[in-house]
């Protein structure tokens, strides 16, 4: 751990900052043609593909992978598991930014960002079940946001206010689990309603079970890839608690995501066979999904298993790093390659490069965002004047 | 698989039946898989 005392300046030629400054510039400029000349300008979405990768990448991965902040809150607060104590702030971090770059990223694709709240205030009912993630994704997006205040009202001085919100922790954190059990599950549920139009390897009537259980992989798998870069970058922001318990987060996340895997991995076989689409298995649509079952399930299951059993924590770490790929992968077949699989080639969907360039400006501003707020506020140490954990 | 159904009874009864002997199959696995990756920690006296 230190405490920046502004005595060393670095200069601001960094690599990250050149490169991320080059694309927020680009992206702004794409920020500016997507809302003044409209989605036809920087999309090739259509009437057939009203959902691209704003969508499949930004939304669904985006929301899958900011899981991290309910696992871990979860198995800390609500299971007791305080040996990964350390791990819940940059956790909780994770999912708050992941959360927000959600809700900036839909404003991208709905556009007129001041009708964003018409939901809540002018619409037909509340049975839809796009309402229903709005809704939670509002209000996870406010849970997430009071519970990583602890760390910028230390960061402030303002010890009333810091202890009023870590007096919240528990109730907070029974909110985010109930909140992310609805509305991560609802996002398979959208696509119930169109089940002509996904590849029946892909559509089940178990998709909303399938992305609830496939978000807790993401989660977990995410705290470990973070892990692992914020130990690499930031292993001077770390005090000694942080240091230590790296190595048990890295092995109980490990064991973790290997059992929900292999659940998970289960669960794709039953709605395989409930659905009797075994021969669909010999299509080529049949190998992407074995490509995707076996090489981004089945595989990292028994990876992280083989590193738990023998303590390899760079397999786990490097495990993780292709679970949450596999989870992007899950999410874009689903909502983009197994979507609208029957209609010619000619009609299909493929993002233009100015859609992608906004994906990557929203993840650069994320990173930028968290860069920010680890090297100031306590998310991984403790603050010299609230030591005792909560 | 040859699967010609001509009755909603036919599919359910096949796809039921396939999937009941395909969970009993994976009640086995999953207990296997849960003692491969503790089995250390049992030696390790955890």
């Amino acid at each position: 751990m230190s405490e920046d005392t502004g005595a060393v300046r670095e200069s601001y030629l960094t690599a990250f900052n050149v490169i991320a400054g080059a694309i927020v510039v680009v992206g702004l400029i794409l920020t500016a043609l997507r809302f003044t000349k409209g989605l036809g300008a920087v999309t090739n979405l259509s009437h057939n593909n009203p959902w691209g990768i704003w969508i499949g990448f930004d939304l669904l991965a985006g929301v899958a992978l900011a899981a991290g902040g309910y696992v871990t809150s979860a198995a800390v607060y609500i299971f007791g598991m305080k040996r990964y104590h350390s791990a819940v702030r940059s956790a909780v971090l994770t999912g708050f930014l992941g959360y927000a770059l959600v809700v900036v990223a839909l404003n991208y694709d709905v556009g007129q960002p001041w009708r964003l709240p018409y939901p809540f205030i002018m619409q037909q009912g509340t049975t839809s079940v796009l309402f229903e993630v709005g809704a939670c994704v509002l209000l996870y997006l406010i849970v997430l946001f009071i519970e990583f205040t602890p760390a910028p009202l230390e960061w402030l001085g303002l010890k009333k206010a810091r202890n009023l919100a870590v007096k919240l922790t528990m109730v907070l954190t029974i909110f985010g689990v109930i909140l992310s059990t609805l509305h991560q599950s609802s996002l398979g549920a959208l696509f119930l309603i169109a089940p002509a139009k996904l590849h029946p390897l892909w559509y089940s009537p178990y998709l909303p079970i399938y992305f609830f259980v496939s978000s807790i992989i993401a989660g977990l798998s995410m705290v470990m890839f973070e892990s692992t870069l914020t130990h690499r970058y930031f292993s001077h922001k770390m005090d000694v608690v942080h240091l230590q318990e790296k190595d048990e987060v890295t092995l109980g996340f490990g064991k973790a995501a290997a059992w929900v895997l292999a659940g998970y991995f289960m669960i794709k076989v039953v709605g395989l066979s409930a659905g009797d689409n075994w021969r669909l298995l010999g299509t080529g649509y049949g190998v992407w999904f074995l490509v995707e079952l076996l090489g981004f399930v089945a595989l990292p299951c028994f990876l992280f298993a083989v590193g738990v059993r023998e303590g390899n924590r760079k397999l786990i770490r490097w495990t993780a790093a292709l679970t949450v790929v596999g989870v992007m992968v899950n999410r874009l077949n689903v909502s983009l390659v197994a979507f609208n699989w029957h209609l010619p080639q000619s009609e299909r969907y493929f993002p233009r490069w100015t859609e992608i360039g906004i994906s990557i400006f929203l993840v650069t501003l994320g990173l930028i965002a968290f860069r920010f707020i680890v090297t100031r506020m306590p998310i991984l140490y403790a603050h010299k004047d609230y030591e005792d954990p909560h | 698989m040859e699967s010609a159904f001509h009755t909603l009874q036919q599919f359910m009864t096949h796809t039921k039946g396939v999937t009941y002997l395909l969970i009993v199959g994976i009640l086995v696995v999953m207990a296997g898989f849960w003692r491969f990756l503790t089995e250390r920690d049992e030696d390790a006296g955890d």
